[in-house]
């Protein structure tokens, strides 16, 4: 089994004394992993780092090993790592999230288009609020990938299409201004951003409402009752982001 | 076809990093051959590490005595704290010999993918010790990898109203390194932080 092409780290972890394990998403093969020799030395280690994006060959001999990956360098994410806390967290977050939640060689060609926007987003624009937006995007197109995602299209109780304040926490689904208000302390604010069209650059308080919705049905019903560092990690990149709401 | 003990010597050695079967099996037959002068002195300095080795309570470091020969030194400056990730990378630094000051091992770093949280880590020891007074500047010198640079951010959040100057490690081009050679990060990175000549 042979498949070659463009792909974005998603995960290192040492094995051995010169080794290493990778998780990569790619285009058409989804997630990858796969064992790189000579993984933690020098001169591949900086290849490893998670939102990186290379171009990787992946072999193995049967469909049920893990496979060997060869790799070479495209662009580093390494900017994106050494720049503020909120660059770090969202590399860290993204890149997990990725790894974690995805099954392995399940193609989601969406969701490697919408990591690698994310990316680009992160190396081009300053705007720290332009990335961890599109980080809210970014989650809602891998619950959604995973057969979680929101229906913000609609009002669950009236099937209204303007107005749309909030997602209930139960059904995922949008609800209207009108008919949520009567509830509103038990709804999760559903952010301007997300309903409005086009690339305004979203204000924090939309930005860290956007996590605390995606948040509530990615601890629900994605990463249920595993990796508690995981959430933990998400909650600092939270508590960074309301720190600038302040 | 040597005996139990010996080859469950062998197999002890084998499981050491750098050391395979064949290497392993190659330093028993010397420990084996030059009994009195290799084999003997090593069993007594294994038996007397096992006997004192300890953790420093203060820095986290690893020595036959608590506090450690750094923190107990009255020579270094006590008003300067490098926090590292390991052991290995205090005596990485310390073997470079161009800071005079304490350190601070965490044991480790977080990582969302191995579930190491922070009070996994000697942070709440390190921050205890930058509130002590006395101590001006913390350098963070975690490695240049997403959970130390996470790790980093964390400490400098944690370390937020204590009063010290935290600062951290330069990333950029390596002494004796090639620009030819370097990999686009560490590249793009050493233009970020240029400074004037």
């Amino acid at each position: 089994m042979h498949w070659s092409g463009p792909a974005i780290v998603c995960a290192t972890l040492p094995h051995g004394e010169a080794g290493a394990i990778v998780r990569l998403l790619t285009p058409d093969a989804g997630l990858l992993a796969g064992y790189v020799r000579g993984g933690g030395g020098r001169r591949t280690r900086p290849a490893l780092i998670p939102g990186n994006r290379i171009s990787a060959r992946w072999h193995a001999r049967v469909e049920s090993q893990l496979g060997h990956v060869t790799l070479e360098l495209d662009q580093s994410a390494g900017p994106l790592m050494l720049g503020s806390r909120l660059s770090t967290a969202v590399l860290a977050w993204s890149t997990a999230l990725t790894a974690h939640a995805l099954p392995e060689r399940h193609p989601y060609p969406a969701l490697y288009d919408a990591l690698a926007g994310l990316l680009t987003v992160m190396g081009a624009t300053e705007d720290p609020r332009a990335w961890c937006a599109a980080l809210v995007r970014y989650e809602l197109i891998l619950m959604s990938e995973l057969g979680f995602g929101l229906d913000l299209s609609c009002c669950v109780a009236t099937g209204a299409t303007d107005d749309l304040a909030f997602v209930s926490p139960k059904s995922s689904q949008a609800v209207s201004r009108a008919a949520g208000l009567p509830w509103a302390d038990r709804m999760l604010p559903l952010p301007g951003f997300l309903a409005r069209a086009g690339t305004h650059i979203a204000p924090w308080p939309e930005i860290a409402d956007g996590l605390r919705l995606t948040g509530h049905f990615i601890e629900r019903d994605i990463l249920h009752g595993r990796v508690a560092e995981s959430l933990e990690a998400r909650q600092r990149l939270l508590r960074w982001i309301e720190a600038e709401t302040r | 076809m040597a005996s139990p003990e010996i080859d469950q010597l062998t197999s002890l050695l084998a499981k050491l990093p750098g050391l395979g079967p064949r290497s392993a099996r190659r330093a028993v037959l010397h420990l084996l051959k030059k009994r009195e002068t290799a084999l003997n002195p090593l069993i007594g300095a294994l038996q007397t590490l096992a006997d004192r080795l300890t953790t420093c309570t203060t820095c986290g470091n690893v020595d036959t005595r608590d506090p450690c020969g750094i923190c107990a030194d009255p020579r270094r400056d006590r008003t300067v704290i490098c926090v590292v990730e390991e052991v290995s990378d205090l005596w990485a630094l310390d073997r470079a010999g161009s800071f005079g000051g304490l350190y601070h091992v965490l044991g480790g770093r977080l990582s969302a993918l191995d579930g190491v949280r922070p009070e996994d880590l000697g942070i709440d020891r390190l921050v205890a010790r930058a509130r002590d007074g006395g101590v001006t500047e913390v350098i963070l010198a975690m490695n240049a990898t997403l959970e130390g640079q996470t790790t980093a951010h964390y400490l400098a959040d944690r370390l937020e109203g204590t009063g010290v100057r935290v600062t951290q490690l330069a990333h950029g081009v390596p002494v004796g390194g090639e620009l030819d050679y370097l990999d686009d990060g560490t590249l793009a990175q050493a233009l970020k932080a240029r400074s004037p000549v």
